[in-house]
């Protein structure tokens, strides 16, 4: 294979302006920027570093497809993708926008500094349809690895409740 | 045990340190793919979600193991290759992974004894000498949790439940008792390698495994079985007849379709 040339500052900022385009294929209002994913742009030799969510989502690959064309597209055919184990992935990694942008898909985002908080997940979940926290857990796992299944008590729907981690 | 790695040829430790990232991977793919059995079978919709749930998240595991056990070997064969086309004598998985469902209590039994040691191994082995091994326990042992959790709950929703229930979650145990000392089993192989500090001493988990399971077995209204006498023999490829079913069912499309891809 080639040696790619080192991006420069400028090629750097375009990438990251491309991958903040690529949006989660299962919950596709949030981009792997915003959910955390992507763990940086590196210029030598040049790739984006990226991290599973969880070790077994099927969507892993999907977005690493994803991420692939968007930057072939933007004229990056030589940056490589790379997958970083290390740090594991947390839901504090979760951008206030896309935090944002989970409630207002439907999705409750996960608290803050999760990572201490024991999985009982003892505070207070806030249905993303009315706002109440009048909420109870259905189900620990729900449409996908990183989802719970809650239930409002106040207006009743069911919602997804994205997973401290 | 004498013979320490350090004081022998690096491809030795190499040979050591695939073995045990198999025996990783192999614990992870095989219960990962029994697991996979329940897929549209339990006993509620919530239920067949988490359920499928361990097991993508097991398979994950397995992939990263298998993938550093192909890379250190270095005979060109990756997860995939590892995981499809090895025969039932080359598994290196515990016996209890292998073990058939049964119902769903003795699937949350066995559940609960896997992850209850699979969370201390992985919190263990997060102090690893080899980063790989460390990252990939750094990751996992944040599901795994979650898979404890779970089964604990059910045990005692199901221990503490009805007679029927009760009976059938003791059944559960009775029939994976046998199995749990494998699990702590050390040999020369890991021996070596813990003393190196790239495998986990499963000997030092042993204590903190006892007293969780006999609080939850407690708060479930369980009896704590006796050790009988231990089967053991995963580790060296003797494994009970249900391992060569399973893999029948699991690697039949990639053999009989060697270039199938996704």
């Amino acid at each position: 294979m080639a040696t790619a040339a080192p991006l420069d500052a400028c090629a750097e900022d375009r990438i990251r302006a491309i991958l903040d385009t690529v949006l989660d294929p299962e919950i596709p209002v949030v981009s792997v920027v915003d959910l955390g994913i992507v763990r940086g742009v590196r210029a030598d030799p040049p790739a984006v570093l990226i991290t599973p969510t969880y070790t077994g989502c099927p969507a892993t690959l999907a977005i690493e497809m994803m991420v692939r064309a968007a930057l072939d597209a933007g004229g990056f055919e030589d940056v490589a993708i790379e997958t970083q184990l290390s740090p594991a992935w947390t839901t504090d990694w979760i951008t206030e926008r896309g935090r944002e942008q989970l409630k207002a898909y439907g999705i409750a985002p996960p608290p803050r500094g999760a990572p201490s908080h024991s999985l009982r997940g003892t505070d207070m979940v806030e249905c993303p349809r009315c706002g109440s926290t009048d909420t109870v857990e259905v189900s620990r796992f729900g449409s996908t690895p990183c989802k719970a299944q809650w239930r409002c008590t106040a207006c009743l729907e069911p919602f997804d409740r994205f997973k401290c981690h | 045990m004498t013979a320490l790695l350090s004081s022998t040829a690096p491809g030795t430790r190499d040979a050591a340190l695939s073995d045990y990232a198999l025996r990783l991977g192999d614990d992870s793919l095989i219960l990962g793919q029994r697991l996979g059995e329940w897929c549209g079978h339990a006993p509620a919709l919530e239920v067949d979600l988490s359920v499928a749930n361990f097991g993508l998240d097991l398979i994950g595991q397995a992939i990263l193991f298998l993938g550093i056990a192909g890379t250190v070997e270095d005979k060109g064969r990756d997860a995939d290759r590892l995981a499809f086309h090895r025969d039932v004598l080359a598994f290196r998985n515990c016996l209890l992974v292998e073990q058939p469902n049964g119902d769903f209590a003795r699937t949350m039994a066995r559940q609960f004894l896997f992850s209850t040691m699979q969370v201390a191994l992985f919190d263990a082995l997060t102090h690893s000498t080899d980063a790989r091994l460390a990252e990939i326990a750094a990751k996992a042992v944040k599901e795994v949790r979650y898979h404890a959790e779970l089964a604990a709950d059910w045990v005692i929703r199901l221990g503490d439940g009805t007679e029927e229930s009760h009976g059938r979650m003791v059944d559960g145990f009775d029939w994976c008792w046998r199995f749990v000392e494998e699990m702590f089993d050390m040999d020369e192989t890991e021996l070596a390698l813990a003393s190196e500090g790239i495998a986990v001493d499963r000997a030092t988990l042993r204590a903190g495994f006892d007293a969780r399971v006999e609080d939850v077995l407690r708060e479930a209204t369980l009896p704590v079985p006796a050790y009988p006498r231990a089967v053991r023999g995963g580790r060296r490829g003797h494994h009970s007849e249900h391992l060569g079913h399973l893999l029948a069912t699991m690697q039949f499309l990639p053999r009989t379709y060697p270039d199938a891809v996704w």
